[in-house]
């Protein structure tokens, strides 16, 4: 174990040149659903227990599955009302599960990016061999079934390993939403050498950190949102911002959350100088524009 | 060491779900149900009426609402009792003012400790439905499948004996199920089953002994999850009721579907005199909706089950 795997150079807040997003836009805002499938019947990791219970944690199972049965449509008609693109943060052998959840997102010209197998897979323990294997597996199936080169990654479950990054990009990927060290895009230092970024997903802002970790009411919700973005709005001004909001379907499209969930979206829409951009798009503007010559390790102050 | 190499290996990555317990379905593609009267939204008040042991044995996990400081913890058992004591009967002056129906699912135990109290709740005629023996006999996949039946059949046979009623639906305690619960409840005559939370709408569940019905009841606007897990606020509470009914009023004249509101009251956390007015505050603004059909759980999945038959 290291004590830092020295992934990106620190830089402070106030010392930075300014960024610009396409149209002069302060903030770059992105929608993330995570479009995930859980396993009732799992295999055991080592290092993590898939579900509380014993197996089938019917209540855990089913809490997820809301999701797909229930939540992914409402959702989408939600993005659809404000001119949101989600980006996807795919459980790949949803392609397999649930094919018509991953039309509906394509017939919205929805970004994919990978979110490992399964969520009940981790990648706790993996060789670099099994993890290689595990994350070329997952962007061959979504160019498979989508028909797009996968760009972005989030580990299942966050499940990482020292190598994990690395892998991505020798795998072809260009950017993670792994790091939360930051509100703009930073360059990564991976094997490869080849330009990779980290992409801000907020884990303050992740509906399921929200409800479920630091248990927050619904309304309260929407309240987060909107100061978080008055807050990378305004700061905009001085070098552009991103603001994520990650997001599962089992648990922001319950009826007694979607609404006040509305409110926010509505409100951000209502400004404009907003760029609503996909982690691609914002990864691409960020590497073509801004990505400091020699990589990533040019970088380092 | 690497993973062994059936860690990589996904033997059910397939069409569909990974089990054959039921169809892959989405709710929005199904045929629209509609409920009787052209209502919209059918609710299921079901009140949980729950013996809390105080030497809990926590196999395979404490549940929700257990015992948790060193026995003996006099201090959660009489908390969940004030509940059959006293808060029940806040509860059933309030449902009752407002004309909800309530559905009670009983832990067995309540037969033989409280006589009384399974009197006065036979005595209103409302539905009474199964959830096993109590709190600390948990259903799970650990479980030798000759205990777990000798425990569904010893549940069934005590509610029958002492209601009359035929008793066809079941709650397991905590939601806790084993690979074999539902099989064992469809051979001894349960119909519905309330443990699968993930639907807004019944839905057709296989089975040994033919199809279940699963009736999710909803565990993110249960009172005890809200309140005492998620330590929201009794208003908070009744906020996010009147939103979920709000929403699911609206959807349902969007799609012309009718929708399903499941509310999970427990009488030791609404019934306190604290958060009863929130509760009631709920039950007025759900009885003040039109097209809003309060029922029985078996009266809505009758009427569900009929129109799947027809179609």
């Amino acid at each position: 174990m290291r004590e830092d795997l020295d992934l990106y150079d620190y830089r402070a807040w106030d010392e930075r040149s300014a960024i610009r997003w396409p149209g002069g836009a302060k903030l770059a805002f992105w929608v993330a659903p995570n479009i995930e499938f859980y396993e009732l019947q799992p295999p055991a990791n080592p290092q993590r227990k898939a579900w509380p219970r014993p197996l089938p944690d019917v209540q855990g199972y089913a809490t997820r599955d809301y999701g797909n049965r229930v939540g992914h449509m409402r959702m989408m008609e939600l993005l659809d009302k404000y001119g949101l693109r989600g980006s996807v943060s795919l459980s790949v052998a949803l392609c397999e599960h649930h094919p018509e959840i991953i039309g509906m997102c394509k017939a919205r010209g929805w970004e994919f990016f990978s979110h490992g197998i399964y969520n009940t897979r981790y990648a706790y323990g993996m060789d670099e061999a099994q993890e290689r294997s595990m994350i070329e597996d997952s962007m061959r199936t979504i160019a498979e079934h989508t028909g797009e080169a996968c760009a972005g990654y989030l580990a299942p479950a966050l499940t990482h390993t020292e190598h994990t990054l690395d892998l991505f990009s020798e795998a072809g990927g260009i950017y993670t939403c792994d790091l939360f060290h930051d509100d703009q895009p930073t360059p990564v230092r991976v094997r490869s050498g080849k330009p990779f970024v980290s992409v801000p997903y907020s884990l303050e802002l992740n509906d399921t950190i929200a409800y479920v970790v630091n248990k927050i009411e619904p309304r309260r919700y929407g309240a987060m949102i909107r100061q978080a973005f008055d807050r990378l709005y305004m700061e905009g001004e001085r070098g552009g911002t991103v603001m994520c909001v990650p997001l599962h379907a089992y648990q922001v499209a319950h009826p007694h959350r979607l609404r006040a969930f509305e409110q926010a979206l509505a409100y951000i829409a209502g400004h404009s100088d907003v760029w609503f951009a996909t982690g691609r798009e914002i990864a691409n503007h960020y590497i073509k524009h801004y990505y400091p010559e020699g990589g990533a390790n040019a970088a380092r102050a | 060491m690497p993973l062994a190499p059936d860690y990589l290996v996904y033997p059910r990555r397939r069409n569909g779900m990974d089990h054959d317990r039921y169809s892959w379905s989405m709710l929005a593609e199904r045929a629209p149900v509609a409920w009787p009267d052209g209502a919209r939204l059918a609710v299921w008040v079901n009140v949980a009426v729950q013996f809390f042991p105080l030497n809990q044995s926590g196999v395979p996990f404490a549940p929700p609402g257990g015992m948790s400081t060193p026995y003996p913890d006099l201090r959660h058992f009489t908390l969940r009792d004030y509940g059959n004591r006293v808060g029940l009967f806040r509860c059933l002056h309030a449902l009752d003012a407002y004309g909800i129906t309530p559905t009670f699912s009983i832990n067995a135990a309540i037969v033989n400790r409280y006589p009384r109290l399974l009197e006065r709740l036979a005595a209103r005629g409302d539905e009474i439905l199964a959830s096993s023996w109590h709190m600390d006999t948990l259903h799970h996949g650990e479980m030798d499948i000759d205990e777990e039946a000798a425990l569904v059949d010893r549940t069934l046979r005590t509610l029958r004996d002492a209601t009359g009623q035929p008793v066809t639906g079941w709650l397991s305690p905590a939601g806790a199920q084993s690979q074999n619960t539902p099989d064992l409840l469809a051979a001894r005559g349960i119909r519905y089953m309330g443990d699968w939370l993930n639907d807004d709408l019944p839905y057709a569940f296989r089975t040994t002994s033919g199809d279940l019905t699963a009736l999710p009841l909803s565990l993110e606007l249960d009172d005890a999850f809200i309140i005492a897990n998620n330590l929201h606020s009794e208003w908070e509470y009744a906020e996010q009721i009147q939103d979920a009914t709000d929403y699911l009023l609206a959807e349902a004249a969007e799609t012309g579907g009718g929708r399903l509101l499941a509310l999970s009251v427990h009488p030791w956390v609404l019934g306190q005199p604290h958060r009863i007015g929130a509760f009631e505050a709920v039950l007025r603004y759900i009885e003040a909706q039109a097209c809003v059909w309060s029922a029985s759980a078996s009266e809505i999945v009758a009427a569900w089950a009929e129109q799947q038959a027809k179609a």
